[in-house]
């Protein structure tokens, strides 16, 4: 039995999805979810074979999605319109559906679907993990999605205070309480707005805005005091750095 | 204005017709003088003194030409600057070479010599004038046409994203989808929505950006609009249109249209559950007032940005066409973004 769970915030684009997996009778659907949080809580509970995926939904988008996932299933997109994510499905995706979405199509991809399980290529994952990185790399960050235990929380860029290195993991500072995200610092160093956030040390990046004050901190080096009251290493590089974005 | 590259070009250009100018008349002089059987250390020396100063004044003209481009009626002054330069550089020549030279005959010869070398003074700077000129009218001409060229891209690419725009691809193609989905169960309501679609986009197809319409018929439009959108996420959005005593107002056509999608796109793409979207119209004195409201979640949106193209574009449809820049505003409190509009009635 393959399980298989369908996304889309619209009711309608899925019927026609269930409709058509009727003649899969070894398909079965776990779980139809409306947007991208009851998604991925349904990829979660039921760790589904294959999931079909639509990219424009309210709170989280389907890559942001992919992104919480630790054990990705085989992902057909569904969408509308979209040039640019279409790139990236023709050399990620196992396949994309565009709507309106046509019955010899839907065979097609699950045909392929189907090859591609005998085969159980493992390099899926990591193109999986590539294609999201490449979509989430090029519209800027502004909201880091995290998954803490079964919650997940929608992050805006604009409410971190500071970023710091944890092993494989980055700490997320924010007014709110802090946050672990499975990237690394090279990646958030990155993909955030230059002009915003600044890495002033090794384990550190920080938004400039949030810096109260610059303090000198043994020889030649400093200390950043941010507005949770935080005292932050900045190395020798980093205030360089600090002191071109912030003009002094 | 003029671009980095086409400074080093025309630096290039001086450079090229001085140095042009400097080996040429040193090459002249010289084999003109020693035909006339003068001492060849003489010959030299007033070659090398008036290659130089020409040079110089040649320097100077072109480099005045390259930073004030005369109009056709001021060319009368370059002509008049060069023949002033020729008798400066023919002067420091003179000077210099009385200054240098004892012989006496080649003095006198000098001074007859002097008309002869005036003109042949003039004809140089005139011929490196006459060149500077050409070529910066020529590179004009060409920055020119590139200018429109790209005017006319831009142009293009607008009208481009406006068809583009109002086709709205993604609305289209999930209507579509949907259908689709009805067709095998509901065919009537496929049919319904077929309908819907189909006069939605011949009236969007239809409308005259500067035509003015009453707001019965803008609203009935809008109507369509989110008659499918109800359709395609019938279970969650609510829509509420209070029309106060203004149904014969007039407003431009098309001009809410991009203020109903916005409040889609946030209160309905962007959000989960129940939604409200209520549309608001009254007069007052002079004016209609409509006012747009849906619900958003500031979490995941910042109301301002994205928001941005569909609501510049009315508000610049509403400046051309009444001048006035004070027409459309927006707020938003944690969970109502309201957007407002006043159009007068003339």
């Amino acid at each position: 039995m393959i399980k298989a769970v369908l996304i889309d915030d619209e009711p309608l684009a899925r019927s026609i999805i269930s409709e058509y997996l009727t003649s899969y009778p070894e398909i079965q659907i776990a779980e139809e979810c409306n947007d991208g949080f009851e998604g991925a809580k349904a990829i979660m509970q039921h760790e589904p074979d294959l999931i079909f995926l639509d990219i424009q939904m309210p709170k989280i988008n389907g890559f942001e999605l992919l992104e919480l996932i630790d054990q990705q299933p085989a992902v057909i997109f569904t969408t509308a319109f979209d040039e640019y994510a279409i790139r990236a499905f023709e050399k990620y995706a196992i396949d994309y559906l565009l709507k309106p979405i046509s019955k010899a199509r839907f065979d097609q991809a699950l045909k392929k679907f189907l090859d591609h399980r005998q085969l159980k290529s493992t390099n899926e994952q990591e193109q999986t993990k590539k294609m999201v990185e490449t979509m989430t790399a090029n519209s800027a960050l502004e909201r880091i999605v995290v998954k803490t235990g079964n919650k997940i929380n929608v992050i805006p860029t604009e409410t971190i205070i500071c970023l710091e290195a944890d092993d494989d993991y980055v700490k997320l500072h924010t007014a709110n309480g802090t946050y672990l995200k499975n990237k690394t610092m090279n990646f958030f160093e990155k993909e955030l707005d230059p002009n915003i956030f600044v890495r002033i040390h090794r384990s550190y990046i920080v938004r400039i805005d949030s810096i109260v004050r610059l303090e000198p901190f043994e020889k030649e080096s400093h200390v950043a005091v941010l507005t949770n009251n935080a005292r932050v290493n900045v190395s020798k590089t980093g205030y360089a750095k600090l002191r071109q974005v912030l003009d002094i | 204005m003029a671009s980095s590259p086409l400074i080093s070009s025309k630096q290039k250009l001086i450079a090229i017709s001085c140095v042009a100018v400097w080996i040429g008349t040193l090459i002249i002089q010289t084999g003109l003088l020693i035909w006339f059987n003068f001492n060849i250390r003489l010959v030299i020396l007033d070659t090398l003194i008036s290659a130089t100063t020409i040079t110089l004044a040649c320097y100077i003209i072109t480099n005045n030409l390259n930073y004030y481009q005369p109009r056709k009626e001021r060319y009368f002054y370059v002509i008049i600057w060069g023949l002033c330069l020729a008798a400066i550089a023919l002067a420091i020549d003179r000077y210099a070479i009385r200054y240098l030279v004892s012989d006496k005959s080649y003095l006198a010869f000098l001074d007859l010599s002097i008309p002869i070398r005036y003109c042949a003074n003039g004809l140089i700077i005139a011929w490196v004038a006459i060149i500077q000129v050409l070529w910066n009218t020529l590179h004009d001409q060409k920055e020119n046409e590139q200018r429109k060229a790209d005017a006319e891209k831009l142009a293009r690419e607008a009208e481009l994203y406006n068809l583009r725009q109002q086709l709205q691809p993604h609305f289209l193609f999930n209507s579509l989808n949907s259908i689709i989905a009805l067709i095998g169960r509901k065919p009537e309501e496929a049919r319904n929505m077929t309908f819907q679609l189909s006069d939605f986009l011949r009236g969007t197809l239809r409308k005259d950006d500067q035509q003015l319409i009453p707001l019965k018929d803008e609203i009935e439009h809008l109507k369509l609009y989110l008659e499918i959108e109800k359709v395609r996420f019938g279970h969650r959005l609510e829509t509420v249109i209070v029309m106060d005593n203004c149904e014969t107002c007039l407003l431009p056509a098309m001009i809410l249209q991009p203020l109903v999608e916005n409040a889609i796109k946030y209160g309905l793409y962007d959000t989960t559950g129940q939604v409200k979207i209520s549309i608001s119209a009254k007069k007052e004195e002079s004016h209609l007032l409509v006012s747009i409201q849906n619900p958003f979640d500031k979490e995941s949106n910042k109301p301002h940005k994205g928001t941005g193209f569909g609501l510049r574009g009315v508000q610049r449809r509403l400046f051309l066409l009444f001048g006035r820049t004070d027409l459309l505003q927006t707020h938003h409190t944690a969970h109502i973004f309201t957007s407002s509009i006043k159009i007068p009635q003339i």
